[in-house]
């Protein structure tokens, strides 16, 4: 059942008992590149033929999807911030005139928005805007998408603006966690290696939601199984690309082997360090991380945080062994204590 | 780009991964801009005076490309001693009338050259918006010019530019565009340090820059700045359109406009062209240098792909078969016909004014007000239902029971359901084969526009007045085929590409066309498209198994040249200007014009060929004349002719703007065209009173989600949930000023409309600092109408019909407004509120003055008809 997540073949696959499967297929996301077009959001939908997400005006810059759904596999965050990007010499708003920062009962407003939508993994959009309202009278920002509201109490005047773009998806984890606790069997590893509800088999437990330490698989209502991003599984045993890869116009979304996209990564980082994009960096690469690595994996440009990416995700199975060794033995201590009085009663 | 053209700019990503800078100049923060290596904040409108700054910069500092300068341009020709510059004239040309709010441009002329302009006819040029003709080619000059190779004479045009824009300083763009001066200084470095022999700077501008009343001198003021930097006619240069919709090149080639013919021949009018004769010869205007001397050639052979044998030489070929204009018949003069009840009919294919047009109320009511109105789209527009929902029935001025106008909504293909081909803003055509049949009803235009003249002469038939014989001769007879008998549009490409009647030979060049009547060809420029008898717009050889200019992918006019004027990208000694930027040169041994391209010249014309003096048409070009279709040969920095606004762009405020023009007494465009009547007024800005009522800036754009006036994206679920309401976004600043909340309403005041939207706060819609005050901006996308998964009130609405006068495009990319919070009004109210601010405005109906710089005589507003 569950895939051991220490010592073992690195690619999880193999683990999994492929014989001699094909090279570990993955995507590497990188925001600098993004545009945020959303081409990746919609060609998902029509290749998946997944329901729409609602028609909410959410108010988090221009991102009215919200998160990653049961309905929405493909998840292009946007974030408004006050830092001037690594690529631009100059503050984009230099110069510009000051004034007054926005009201808190603008931030008010915004805390209120409540998308109908999947079951809104995350953070819940607030039911009380109070908390809103007093982050943009001052305050710390928590730095997760939408955070970022306009009148933020750490705004240094105007000048520096900068707007991230960044698609989200399924991490499709070499320990996956979702994965380990499926009773049924619906989500499975595939010969490429990553990880795949099979519809029909899904029973709606819903086991595999708080499972996931990135809030990414979701059930749908309505329909009550769990769905998510299945990297096009259908189109890559067909030999093509996945669609959101495929629709990507400036190549942020890049499909391949692993490995490969691995060393494309390293070698894209060192060069936007060279050009001066210091805070470039990579983001679930490293199969040393919490849950082995991602299968598709990022080049941020900020604290994954400020993305609503946890910054050490760890595959939430990782200490059942131990529970259940300690569970054992504390049975065993149980039953032998319980064994021991009965010996010791008789006497 | 990122924002409109997302697939486009992924060259541009591409570019910069190699290095490159990309330089975005907007108002608002975009997609583009946070890609952007330099981003400037600009205020809406001002884009003349931010490019006459670099115009100053590259003249000051001497930093134009002197050879290419001197040789292909016309800044060393002398232009006439009567010539008064706007810095003369307070904002004024010489040659102003403030009676017709036109230019008589003789005093604009070349020297020597004073009474050959036909410069007297610019209130029919402007009706006719004729500026439109010269997409592919030059206003009509005379080839034999004086010029002083020093430049240094007076009336030289590189002085005269030198005048012109001397006060065009850094202070000068930071006071009137809002672009801190080190911003400014930045692109102008950017710009002309990647502009010498070995390398090259495109300008890229998207078409919201045509609307405005000083549109066209906007692309004018970049073409005087890639031209003194040597950056025409060289690979990585130019000046690239990016169309707002596929083909817009091709509706001007094979034109949808009521001023154009194909190729750029011009729609006859009924003074000036009474005769065949009188029309050709003004096209080919005699004397002149350049290929336009074969305009006989061409019009003879529309009119034989028109109306075939019936064509004659005796008959000139039927000339006066053709409509004739008599003024004005642009767009919006005919929304107000149709207010005044003078236009009974109306064909909308797949265009959605209600929404989409500027005065979107005069748009509806025009509608409204006719006998029958047919609409050809996927999805029932706004167009097609505005006499039952739309805000004038909200407000009782259409009631639908008595709208009399008869709708008729006829469903249409999509791109993937029908074959045709492409134009796109490179010139070239690409073909497209039909990949699914189209559902129920729905058919293509050539299947509706074929049937529909079929049936119409059918109708006809036997009929002996003379006004139908027109149509009872035209050659109408496409091969069909399927069960629907969709006609062959192969066979359409075919005549457009023209042949020789008796063999029925395609055409391989319009070098072939005769002006006898043994040839036929729709339009000149696209023959070649089928030489051989090949469809050559559908080649698809892949990019890596041809050489980097790619000449078998699709089929470019004219003649498959993929760059115009290339003759440019060669010295005048006709060498490659370096090795870096060599495209065509030419070649000693054998004795032509070789390299990357189709040479953009005569190919065996020699670089030191100089012209007899009494040559004309293309014997006239010399060997260092690159700007072939040019009447002189050269590229115009200064425009004799073409333009009725000016032979210099210069900076006039928006016909709406809240500040004083910094630069001249002359506030806005002087011959912009006006439509001066109760149903279109214009918020008063100074130097008139009361421009307080509508303090704020406001500019629209599109959202990368949506398309237009969003009939193909708002009918789209997953595109409309990814923008799914209507929205304004303004700075916090502004938001603070007028208690506007994030996520809240608001509603957007202007003299013709009150529009609601939701309220979107962000630092990307930063305020300016202009003449020492806070100016603040506001934005919104126009993707919304009343029909749709997701709707929202159009912010078309907001604008008035106020044009540029050489093309007839509206200004309808900034105006001004009030913001105010919370839901406007309903019903009755609406409209009272509307009435309110104009009575605060002072606007009792009449315009807004004209011209105001000293110069002009004030009072008398122009007659805006001939």
């Amino acid at each position: 059942m569950a895939e051991s997540w220490t010592a073992a073949p690195a690619n999880p696959a193999e683990r999994a008992g492929y014989v001699a499967p094909p090279p570990r297929m993955g995507f590497f996301t990188d925001t600098s590149l993004c545009i945020g077009c959303k081409a990746c959001e919609v060609a998902c939908k029509e290749w998946n033929l997944i329901p729409g997400s609602g028609l909410d005006l959410l108010g988090m810059s221009y991102d009215n999807t919200g998160a990653l759904t049961a309905n929405s596999w493909r998840h292009v965050a946007f974030v408004e911030q006050s830092r001037t990007a690594g690529w631009q010499a100059v503050p984009p708003l230099a110069g510009a005139p000051t004034g007054a920062a926005a009201s808190p009962t603008t931030a008010e407003a915004g805390g209120a928005a409540s998308p109908e939508q999947g079951t809104l993994p995350g953070v819940a959009p607030a039911p009380d805007p109070a908390p809103a309202a007093r982050m943009a009278g001052g305050g710390t920002s928590l730095g997760m998408p939408g955070a970022d509201l306009p009148g933020r109490g750490d705004r240094g005047g105007r000048g520096d603006l900068r707007w991230l773009m960044m698609s989200d998806v399924c991490k499709h984890c070499t320990d996956a966690a979702c994965l380990d606790v499926c009773p049924t069997g619906a989500l499975f590893r595939t010969e490429f290696g990553t990880v795949v509800v099979q519809e029909d088999i899904c029973n709606g437990c819903g086991y595999c939601i708080p499972a996931c330490p990135y809030g990414v698989i979701d059930q749908r209502r309505g329909d009550g199984r769990a769905w998510k991003c299945t990297l096009c599984y259908d189109r890559l045993r067909a030999g093509r690309i996945p669609a959101c890869a495929q629709a990507c116009p400036t190549d942020s979304i890049q499909y391949g082997e692993l490995d490969e996209l691995r060393e494309r990564a390293r070698v894209r980082v060192e060069r936007l360090h060279a050009e001066g994009v210091t805070e470039a960096r990579l983001y679930g690469h490293d199969p040393g991380d919490g849950v082995g690595g991602d299968g598709a994996f990022f080049l941020l440009l900020d604290e994954p945080e400020v993305y609503g990416l946890p910054p050490d995700p760890v595959v939430t199975t990782r200490d059942l062994p131990r529970m259940w060794r300690r569970a054992g033995i504390a049975a065993l201590a149980v039953a032998a204590a319980t064994v021991a009085a009965f010996v010791g009663g008789s006497r | 780009m990122a924002e409109a053209h997302p697939v486009g700019f992924q060259w541009v990503m591409e570019a910069k991964q190699r290095g490159a800078k990309v330089i975005h100049i907007d108002p608002r923060f975009t997609r583009t801009s946070a890609l952007a290596t330099t981003y400037v904040p600009i205020r809406a409108g001002t884009d003349v005076a931010f490019l006459g700054g670099i115009v100053r910069y590259i003249l000051e500092n001497e930093l134009d490309f002197r050879e290419y300068v001197l040789a292909y341009t016309n800044a060393a020709t002398i232009v006439s001693d009567d010539f008064r510059d706007t810095e003369d004239l307070d904002g004024l040309f010489s040659g102003y009338d403030p009676t017709t709010g036109t230019y008589d441009r003789t005093s604009w002329q070349y020297r020597g050259h004073e009474e050959e302009s036909g410069g007297h006819q610019t209130v029919t040029e402007r009706n006719s918006a004729a500026g439109l003709r010269h997409e592919s080619h030059g206003a009509p000059i005379s080839g034999r010019v004086m010029r002083d190779e020093t430049l240094q004479h007076p009336n030289c045009v590189y002085q005269i530019l030198r005048r012109h824009y001397a006060r065009y300083t850094p202070e000068m763009v930071e006071r009137i565009c809002g672009v801190p001066r080190e911003r400014f200084e930045e692109v102008a470095r950017a710009w002309t340090e990647n502009s010498r022999r070995d390398r090259t700077t495109m300008l890229v501008y998207s078409v919201g820059w045509t609307q405005h009343t000083v549109g066209v001198q906007y692309i004018r003021t970049g073409a005087i700045i890639q031209l003194l930097l040597g950056n025409i006619g060289r690979p990585g240069g130019g000046i690239l359109a990016l169309r707002g919709h596929a083909s817009i090149q091709g509706s001007t080639d094979i034109p949808t406009l009521f001023n154009l013919l194909p190729g750029y021949l011009p729609m006859p009018h009924h003074a000036q062209h009474a005769t065949f004769r009188d029309w050709y010869t003004s096209i080919q205007n005699p004397g002149q240098k350049g290929f336009w001397a074969n305009a006989r050639a061409f019009a003879v052979n529309l009119l034989k792909a028109y109306w075939g044998a019936a064509a004659r030489p005796e008959n000139d070929f039927c000339y006066d078969y053709l409509p004739r204009m008599t003024g004005d018949h642009g767009t919006y003069q005919t929304v107000f016909n149709m207010i005044d009840g003078k236009v009974k009919g109306y064909f909308l294919f797949g265009q959605n004014p209600a929404v989409g047009s500027a005065h979107g109320r005069a748009q509806r009511l025009g509608m409204a007000n006719l006998d029958w109105l047919v609409v050809r789209d996927f999805f029932l527009t706004e167009s097609a239902t505005f006499w039952k929902h739309s805000r004038e029935v909200e407000t009782g001025e259409i009631v639908p029971e008595r709208c009399r106008t008869e709708v008729f909504f006829l469903p249409a293909a999509t791109h993937v359901e029908k074959e045709g081909s492409f134009t796109q803003t490179q010139r070239l055509l690409q073909w497209r084969e039909k990949a699914v049949d189209a559902p129920g009803d729905a058919r293509s235009e050539l299947w509706f526009t074929y049937h529909l003249g079929r049936i119409i002469r059918d109708r006809l038939m036997g009929s002996t007045r003379p006004r139908d014989r027109a149509l009872l001769e035209l050659v109408w007879d496409y091969p069909t085929h399927g069960p629907h008998a969709e006609p062959s549009a192969e066979a359409v490409l075919r005549e457009i590409n023209g042949y020789d009647i008796a063999t029925r030979r395609p055409l391989a060049s319009f070098t072939e066309m005769k002006d006898d009547g043994s040839t036929l060809g729709g339009c000149w420029i696209y023959t070649g498209v089928f030489a051989d008898g090949v469809n050559q717009a559908a080649r698809r050889k892949p990019g890596r198994e041809q050489s980097w200019v790619a000449p078998e992918w699709g089929w470019a006019w004219p003649a498959n040249r993929r760059l115009l004027y290339n003759r440019a990208s060669a010295d005048p000694q006709g060498r490659p200007w370096s090795d870096r930027k060599r495209y065509i040169w030419w070649d000693e041994e054998s004795g032509q014009w070789v390299g990357e391209d189709v040479p953009d010249f005569e190919k065996t014309k020699p670089p030191g060929y100089r012209a007899p003096h009494d040559a004309t048409g293309v014997a006239a070009i010399d060997g260092i004349d690159p700007f072939i279709m040019q009447g002189d040969g050269k590229g115009w920095l200064y425009a004799p002719a073409g333009a009725v606004d000016g032979p210099l762009p210069t900076h006039y405020e928006p016909a709406e703007s809240p500040i004083r023009n910094p630069l001249y007494g002359q506030q806005a465009n002087p011959v912009r065209k006006l439509y001066p009547r109760p149903d279109n007024p214009t918020n008063p800005g100074p130097p008139e009173s009361h421009a307080e009522v509508f303090p704020y800036i406001v500019t629209v754009s599109r959202l990368t989600e949506h398309h237009t006036a969003g009939g193909m994206s708002r009918t789209v679920r997953y595109l409309a949930e990814l923008q799914p309401e209507m929205f304004v976004e303004v700075s916090p600043e502004l938001a603070v000023e007028r208690g506007l909340t994030h996520l809240g309403w608001a509603h957007v005041v202007t003299s013709r409309s009150v529009i609601e939207a939701r309220v979107v706060v962000t630092d990307r819609v930063a305020p300016l600092r202009l003449e020492g005050r806070v100016v603040h901006q506001i934005w919104l996308p126009y993707h919304f109408g009343y029909e749709g998964l997701v709707r929202g009130e159009p912010a078309n609405d907001l604008f008035g019909v106020t044009l540029d006068p050489n093309v007839l495009i509206q200004e309808s990319k900034v105006g001004t407004c009030d913001v105010r919070p919370g839901r406007r009004p309903t019903g009755p109210a609406l409209a009272d509120l509307v009435a309110d601010y104009r009575r605060r405005a002072g606007l009792d109906g009449h315009g807004p003055p004209v011209a105001t710089a000293d110069a002009a005589r004030p009072g008398d507003d122009p007659d805006p008809e001939e």
